[in-house]
């Protein structure tokens, strides 16, 4: 999967089967040129090698997923906007540049949705909930941290 | 929001943990004007980290953290790094989870293949894994899938099913679990044992979380796929499951609806499931099974409950996947008529998306018995769809579809209206168009003269996209059918007189006139000098190959007219033709020259004699469809359901010297030609071993035989033996190679009483290989293979260059109705090419020494897998292709060999040294050889065999 936007920088990328770092890059430029040398309405779906390309575009960003043969397009495309949903909801409508300065949680996000290029979990709640629950986890050691640090400073007043 | 100052653009909200001296760098990045400033940006901060992480000062985590973070986005922007993986390391034992999940990212990212990281990388995972955190178990297994690397595989495909299916594990751990465990197996299936756990997998299928439920289904299409048998139980659970999900409200399943469509992932996930197996044996199964098909038919037309896309998109992706399923059964003619009436509805939705599927999934039904007839009623909106649509990629299905569902009824239409279509079809596409137009032309010709037209209208239209393929065929087929020969000269007499034309019709014509310009020869207005000067004018703006032809026709006119002899032998004299700068010209010329010179009328007659008839073959034009498009693409055609009558004008040889299809011309010095290969005794009908008197070894099991990936192992040290088997089919495999060039042998054995219908092996290769490695196959099999019968095909291999990843044979065919396929690995491995070198001890360590460098180097210490004898040592070494030196290892239990592996493109030499360790039972292999990846991959291959 490829997150890139419309000037062709690449915001995320996300690889299901190993690859060199060569093959990746060359397979992100070809794949960032053909889609966006595409017009609008046309169809979302095209063949690319021996895969399937399925992409959409929200805002100044592509979403972009390369499936097999097999695989079913329509329910990609869903895949593609239960992510934007998941993300939105996170970080509250989100933006490219949520995805830019907060690229790490973008992946937490992924892992919890999509693992070993299957859908894991399509429930929102679900997916939300563990990404909150580590939120949560952090904020509580900051807290603690904190509480040390002002433990430490009464110290050295007293 | 490129120009905005550095506080303009950071987020307002900052979620969860903060980094600000992160979202410093970005910012700081994101405002460089250029690439030289980014990268003095990115060289200055990886400066200071390495002086952090290098610092007396211990790093406290958060700092660790944040800095390998930021190495982690230097690398996503596309830069190398090289260090920072021990700090990463150190952050997956930190007990703070963004700590632990910073370094899990960082490692999924950038796994390095260092061996003393790994180590200590799993260690931290069997921690986690350990720790009966539920958090902290996801984040282990995340990172598994994410490498999914062999290592790791080795590490923990054992234990992930026992996390799996344990009582205790939490909802969440066991999705990670499944998918974890999908992405190792499809990795390394070897590594992942089967057992007792299989079957509680199963019974995720009736799981309450349907989170679960999901994870599980992909895992289960996985491994069901490899072992259909173990998992036949899992037909019911899901057509059960499946069943409640289509028959639910729209809100029942609460979070797991999605756009008031009942959990559309699952649903899709099910029904691919499903499409592993033949239809339910159990009545009861399968009505419920009918019956949800046509639950999902019939909500298709009901009106939407929403308008937005995604409650049409997820309801019409079930639909879809519903549709294939149907297909893929090919046994409910009602249903199959109810889809294609479906699609028939979508052809003219104003959904590009929707066009574009329907007309792709038309295509496959267009090839069963049942609906090929409804799908034909869709032809004029296909048509127009050619015509009319804006998007080049459905104009693309569309031509596929009419591809797919001609015939003798409607041939000649759909041939004109692609010819028309190719007038202004996409460069892209256009020789793709061609062949298919040449298929379609030469399968479904009943007067071969529409035939011969409209090959000549494709050179016209697109001559430089006719291929070579498609001009031999014709001038196979026009030699091949005397009924054609008169009209053919005539036509193409006639498309000369053109002012400018293709040089591919000047070679058509060329060569129709040598051999049948006598035909109309009798009217003045083409009498023999008038056909001369006409074929000489385009001469001299011809290229080599086509002046060569020329040269033929005009030696070959010497013959047929004698009135034209003195004007040809002045050609062939003129000093641009004798002192030619081109040595085929020029030799051409020559030897013609001198041959009309001193040879009698009657030996001139002899030796240019007309072409004897091509000798019947598949054609190559659809083997070059294939090429192009990969597996089942020529399927519509090669399915011998429609006029398999129509093949009586294969021909098959090339009628010029320079060829592209005909095996390479090399291939004779195999010696193999001459001497045909020894034929299968006659199989006993019905007999469970067909091949056992030809194979020797253990590998003829009647039904516990190995795994086509074990037996594909075991064909690395040896050339002979069974490939596969099943309860329906054996393929044998004989073959021999020499140098780069080899021959295979496939035996195809049917084992059952029922005859195969549609029987259809190809070769395939993945990816590039094909411009690694070369197979053609040059003798076919017929598409019926009869119960108990046994027929062969004859591979011809060239080896061009290294290949890493071996062809894959796809074998398809029907049995009782049903369709079966299998795809399985050919046994060509790189060793196959393998020249085995003797030398004495001093060379082999010189050479040992200039093969030093660490990339050139291969090692792997492993078990012994067998027991360790020398004697089966040595003979598996010599299997594997090397000659075996004695006398250089200084310790005798070593075994030592050298040899060349030999391409068309270049040469690599190998030495080897196994060394193998009786106390400990293991071993260690050592290769060399110029090349990196040849070294570890034949590494690899060995490793194996011990």
């Amino acid at each position: 999967m490829l997150l890139f936007s419309r000037q062709g920088k690449l915001r995320l990328q996300k690889w299901y089967v190993p690859l060199s770092d060569k093959e990746k890059k060359k397979i992100t430029r070809e794949l960032v040129q053909t889609v966006l040398a595409r017009k609008p309405k046309m169809c979302s779906f095209l063949e690319w090698r021996d895969l399937k390309i399925v992409y959409k575009r929200y805002a100044s960003l592509y979403f972009c997923c390369a499936i097999e043969d097999q695989d079913n397009e329509l329910i990609t495309l869903e895949i593609i906007h239960r992510y934007v949903e998941l993300l939105d909801k996170y970080f509250g409508s989100v933006c490219e540049l949520d995805i830019i300065f907060n690229f790490e949680k973008a992946y937490f996000i992924l892992d919890e949705f999509l693992l070993g290029g299957e859908v894991q979990e399509t429930s929102k709640k679900n997916v939300l909930k563990a990404i909150e629950q580590a939120d949560l986890l952090q904020e509580a050691i900051a807290c603690e941290a904190s509480v040390i640090t002002l433990t430490v400073s009464q110290i050295t007043l007293k | 929001r490129p120009g905005a100052n550095t506080t303009a653009i950071m987020p307002a909200v900052s979620k969860g943990d903060g980094m600000r001296g992160l979202a410093v760098f970005i910012s700081d990045i994101r405002n460089c004007k250029s690439k030289e400033a980014e990268i003095k940006r990115i060289n200055k901060e990886l400066a200071n980290i390495r002086s952090k992480f290098k610092g007396d000062k211990a790093l406290d985590g958060y700092s660790k953290k944040k800095y390998v973070c930021k190495l982690l986005f230097i690398f996503l922007l596309g830069h190398d790094i090289d260090f920072g993986h021990m700090e990463a390391v150190n952050l997956l034992s930190s007990n703070k989870y963004t700590e632990k999940q910073i370094g899990y990212l960082f490692i999924s990212v950038l796994v390095n293949s260092n061996s003393e990281l790994i180590r200590l990388i799993n260690n931290a995972i069997k921690n986690d894994l350990a720790s009966r955190n539920p958090t902290f178990m996801c984040l282990a297994l995340h990172c598994i899938a994410n490498v999914g690397s062999r290592e790791m595989g080795e590490a923990f495909a054992a234990d992930i099913p026992r996390i799996l299916v344990a009582g205790d594990s939490m909802d969440s751990v066991k999705q990670s679990a499944a998918l974890c465990l999908l992405r190792l197996y499809k990795a390394s299936p070897d590594l992942v044992p089967m057992g007792e756990w299989t079957a509680r997998v199963v019974h995720l299928l009736n799981d309450q979380h349907m989170g679960v439920v999901t994870a599980a289904v992909s895992l289960i299409t996985c491994l069901c796929k490899k072992n259909p048998d173990d998992f036949k139980t899992c037909i019911s659970l899901a057509v059960s499951r499946l069943s409640r999900i289509v028959s639910s409200a729209s809100t029942d399943l609460q979070d797991y609806t999605y756009y008031f469509v009942p959990a559309p992932w699952l649903s899709v996930k099910l029904l691919r499931l499903l499409q592993c197996y033949p239809p339910p044996e159990d009545a009861a199964v399968k009505g419920r099974l009918v019956e949800c098909l046509e639950t999902v038919l019939n909500k298709a037309q009901e009106p939407p409950k929403s308008k937005k896309v995604q409650h049409s998109n997820a309801k019409n992706a079930i639909l879809f996947e519903t549709i294939s399923l149907i297909i893929h059964y090919d046994s409910e003619p009602n249903l199959l008529v109810r889809a294609c009436n479906q699609l028939g509805q979508f052809l003219q939705h104003r959904e590009t998306n929707l066009r574009y599927l329907a007309l792709e999934s038309m295509c496959t039904l267009a090839s069963s018995e049942f609906s090929h007839e409804a799908v034909k009623t869709h032809i004029d909106t296909v048509i127009n769809a050619l015509k009319t649509e804006r998007d080049v990629s459905v104009r693309q299905r569309a031509a596929d579809l009419l591809y797919a569902m001609c015939d003798r009824s409607n041939a000649k239409q759909i041939v004109s209206e692609m010819l028309r279509y190719l007038e202004t079809a996409d460069y892209a596409i256009r020789e793709e168009i061609v062949l298919k137009v040449a298929i379609l032309a030469e399968k479904y010709a009943v007067d071969y003269s529409w035939y011969v037209d409209t090959i000549l209208n494709l050179i016209r239209i697109a001559g430089d996209y006719v291929s070579e393929e498609v001009w031999y065929r014709v001038l196979q087929i026009v030699t091949n059918r005397d009924d054609v020969q008169g009209y053919a000269a005539k036509t193409v007499f006639e498309a000369l007189q053109a002012p400018a034309c293709h040089e591919n019709m000047v070679k058509v014509g060329g060569y129709i006139l040598g051999e049948f310009g006598n035909l109309i020869a009798g009217d003045p207005r083409s009498s023999p000098p008038v056909q001369f000067s006409l074929l000489h004018s385009k001469f001299h703006l011809c290229s080599v190959a086509t002046r060569a032809l020329l040269l033929s026709t005009y030696i070959k006119f010497i013959n047929l007219f004698p009135e034209t002899k003195a004007t040809i032998q002045g050609v062939l004299r003129a000093g641009s033709q004798l002192r030619n700068a081109d040595v085929e010209l020029q030799q051409r010329a020559v030897e013609y020259l001198t041959l009309s010179s001193v040879a009698s009328t009657d030996v001139l007659a002899t030796v240019l004699e007309e072409m004897p008839p091509f000798p019947e073959r598949e054609s190559s034009i659809l083997a070059k469809l294939k090429r192009k498009k990969g597996p089942g693409a020529g399927s519509a055609l090669d399915d011998g359901r429609r006029d398999p009558s129509s093949n009586d004008i294969n021909g098959g040889v090339e009628p010029t010297p320079s060829t592209v299809s005909t095996p390479s011309p090399s291939a004779d010095l195999l010696g193999l030609r001459a001497a045909p290969p020894p034929a299968a005794p006659p199989a006993p009908a019905g007999a469970g071993n067909l091949l056992v008197d030809v194979f020797d070894g253990p590998a003829a099991q009647p039904s516990l035989g190995p795994t086509p990936e074990e037996a594909f192992l075991r064909f690395v040290c040896k050339n002979n033996g069974v490939l596969f088997e099943n309860q329906l089919l054996q393929i044998g495999v004989k073959s021999e190679f020499r140098q780069n060039l080899g021959r295979m042998y496939l035996f195809y054995g049917n084992k059952t009483s029922v005859q195969f219908q549609n029987f259809l092996p190809t070769v395939v290769h993945p990816g590039d290989l094909q411009t690694h490695i070369r197979l053609n196959v040059t003798k076919r099999v017929a598409a019926q293979v009869d119960g108990g019968a046994q027929v062969q095909q004859v591979l011809n291999i060239e080896c061009l260059r290294d290949f890493l990843t071996p062809p894959l044979l796809s074998v398809r065919f029907r049995y009782g109705g049903t369709p079966q396929s299998l795809t399985l690995k050919l046994p060509v491995t790189i060793n196959k090419f393998f020249q085995p070198t003797e030398m004495a001890a001093q060379d082999f360590f010189q050479r040992w020494k200039q093969l030093s460098l660490p990339q050139q180097e291969a090692q792997k210490i492993f078990k012994a897998n067998h027991p360790m004898d020398a004697v089966l040592t040595k003979a598996k070494l010599l299997g594997f292709g090397s000659a075996l030196l004695d006398n250089v290892d200084p310790n005798p239990e070593n075994f030592v060999g050298a040899g060349i592996i030999q391409t068309k493109a270049l040469q690599v030499g190998c030495l080897l040294r196994l060394e193998p360790n009786a106390q400990a039972q293991m071993y260690r292999l050592t290769l060399r050889t110029s090349k990196e990846p040849v070294s570890r991959h034949l590494c690899e291959l060995l490793a194996q065999q011990f």
